[in-house]
C-alpha cells in the first residue's frame, strides 16, 4: 500500500510538473505585444488585430486617391501611438525587432514593406495630440469596409 | 483665340477649359464660360469626398522674376519631400524640380525657370501606366501611387518634360519625411506638395520663392475666378510648356 501511494505521488508530481512546463512554454512562444502610449481603441484590441490591414488599405486609398485626410486610421497615428522606446529612450525604427509591428509579424513570419517608404519613427506633434485625446471611433462600418476591399480586390 | 477645350474634353473628367480661356475676352468667351461653369459643378457633385472637388490647383511662374542664381525652390522641395540634392549622381538622382537656363538666340534674351511635373490635364504618364499607379486626382494633381507602382519607368519615357525620376537606392530612415513617403524601386515626381495642399497649405517651392522676395511662383486654384492666379492669368499673357502637345498643364509660365 505504501509503495502504491509513493508511485501515485510520483506520478502526480510528474503530471503537474509537465502541465506547468507546458504553460511556461506557451507564454514564452507568444509574442509580447508592447503597450501603446495613448488611450485604447474604442473597438477593442481583438477587432484591431483582425482588421488593421483592411483599415490601412481602405484609408490609404482614400487619402492618396481622393485627398481625404480626415481619416480615422492614418499610419502616422499608428506609429506614433504604438512607438516602442529603445535602450536610448528614443523610439526604435523598423530595423529593431522590438518595433511594434515586427513583434507579431516576425512571429508569424510575415514581412511588411510599409516602412521601406513610410517613416517608422513617430512625429512629435502627432504623439502629443494622441496623448491628449482618445482614438476616434471608426467612421465606416465593418460591412462597408469589407465591401470596399472586396470590390477593389484584383 | 485658341480653343483647346473642344479637342480635349473628357466626359468623365472635370471641365476642361483653362481659366485663361474662361475669362479672356469678348462675348463669345463669356457665353462659353457660363456653359463650362455649369458643367464643372455637375461633375463635382459626383466626387463629394474629394478635397478639391471644385478646384484645379496650379502654379503660375513669372519667368522675368525668376533669378538664374537662385535655386531656393529646389532646396525647399528637397527639404520638404526628403529627396537628396547632390551634384555627384546627377544622372540618377531624384529631380522633382530643377532650374533651367534658356537663351533666345535671335535676341540674346536669357531666362531662368523652375521645371517640375506640369500636372497635365491629359497626362501621358497616366495613359501609359500598366498598373494604374500613375493617376490624376480630381483636383488636377498628377501623382504616383507608390503602393502599386512596379517601377517599370514607362511613365518616365512618356513624360515630355522629363519630370519623373526613379528611386534607385534605399531611403535611409533619417531622410524619410512623414508627409512624403518615398522608397526604393518606384517612380516619383512633384506632388505639388499634396500633403500640404490637402490641409489648406501652399507648396514648398511657392513659399520659398515668396520668402526670397522674387515672388516668381504663385500657387492657386485655376477654377476659382477670384483667386489671384486666375486674375493674373486672365489679365496677362501666359503660356504652357510644349503647348503644341495640347496637354493643358496646370503649371503656366508668364513672360516666357
Amino acid at each position: 500500500m505504501k509503495s502504491l501511494t509513493a508511485i501515485l505521488v510520483i506520478l502526480l508530481s510528474l503530471f503537474s510538473f509537465s502541465a506547468l512546463s507546458q504553460e511556461e512554454s506557451k507564454i514564452s512562444f507568444s509574442p509580447k505585444v508592447p503597450k501603446a502610449v495613448g488611450a485604447p481603441h474604442p473597438e477593442g484590441n481583438e477587432f484591431m488585430r483582425i482588421n488593421h490591414p483592411k483599415l490601412l488599405l481602405h484609408d490609404r486609398d482614400k487619402a492618396l486617391r481622393l485627398g481625404d485626410r480626415e481619416i480615422g486610421n492614418s499610419l502616422k497615428e499608428c506609429v506614433a501611438c504604438h512607438a516602442v522606446e529603445g535602450e536610448d529612450k528614443q523610439p526604435v525604427t523598423y530595423e529593431d525587432p522590438q518595433y511594434f509591428c515586427r513583434v507579431c509579424h516576425d512571429f508569424v513570419a510575415v514581412e511588411i514593406d510599409c516602412f521601406t517608404c513610410h517613416q517608422a519613427k513617430p512625429d512629435d506633434s502627432i504623439l502629443q495630440r494622441l496623448l491628449l485625446e482618445r482614438p476616434a471611433p471608426l467612421k465606416q462600418s465593418q460591412a462597408e469596409l469589407d465591401n470596399y476591399l472586396q470590390a477593389n480586390e484584383q | 483665340m485658341k480653343n483647346f477645350t473642344s479637342k480635349h474634353s473628357k466626359k468623365n473628367n472635370q471641365a476642361t477649359i483653362t481659366r485663361r480661356n474662361f475669362l479672356n475676352t469678348g462675348m463669345a468667351a463669356a457665353t462659353f464660360s457660363l456653359a463650362t461653369g455649369v458643367t464643372l459643378m455637375a461633375y463635382a457633385s459626383n466626387n463629394d469626398k474629394v478635397s478639391g472637388k471644385t478646384s484645379r490647383w496650379g502654379l503660375l511662374i513669372d519667368v522675368n522674376k525668376c533669378k538664374s542664381d537662385c535655386n531656393d525652390c529646389v532646396k525647399a522641395c528637397s527639404n520638404e519631400n526628403g529627396w537628396e540634392l547632390s551634384e555627384e549622381n546627377s544622372k540618377t538622382d531624384a529631380q522633382w524640380i530643377r532650374k533651367i537656363d534658356l537663351k533666345e538666340m535671335a535676341s540674346g534674351r536669357e531666362i531662368s525657370l523652375p521645371l517640375m511635373c506640369q500636372h497635365c490635364e491629359s497626362p501621358p504618364c497616366v495613359d501609359v501606366c500598366p498598373t494604374g499607379a500613375s493617376f490624376k486626382r480630381s483636383d488636377g494633381i498628377v501623382l504616383v501611387d507608390k503602393h502599386i507602382c512596379i517601377g517599370c519607368r514607362y511613365c518616365m519615357m512618356a513624360c515630355p518634360f522629363k519630370a519623373r525620376s526613379f528611386i534607385h537606392e534605399k531611403v535611409p530612415e533619417s531622410q524619410k519625411k512623414s508627409g512624403s513617403p518615398r522608397g526604393k524601386g518606384v517612380v516619383e515626381s512633384c506632388t505639388m506638395c499634396v500633403h500640404l495642399v490637402d490641409e489648406g497649405g501652399t507648396p514648398a517651392c511657392a513659399i520659398a520663392c515668396t520668402q526670397t522676395g522674387n515672388e516668381a511662383i504663385l500657387f492657386g486654384d485655376l477654377y476659382d475666378p477670384n483667386s489671384e492666379i486666375s486674375i493674373r492669368l486672365a489679365t496677362y499673357q501666359s503660356s504652357a510648356l510644349r503647348d503644341d502637345l495640347q496637354l493643358n498643364p496646370s503649371i503656366r509660365y508668364q513672360n516666357f
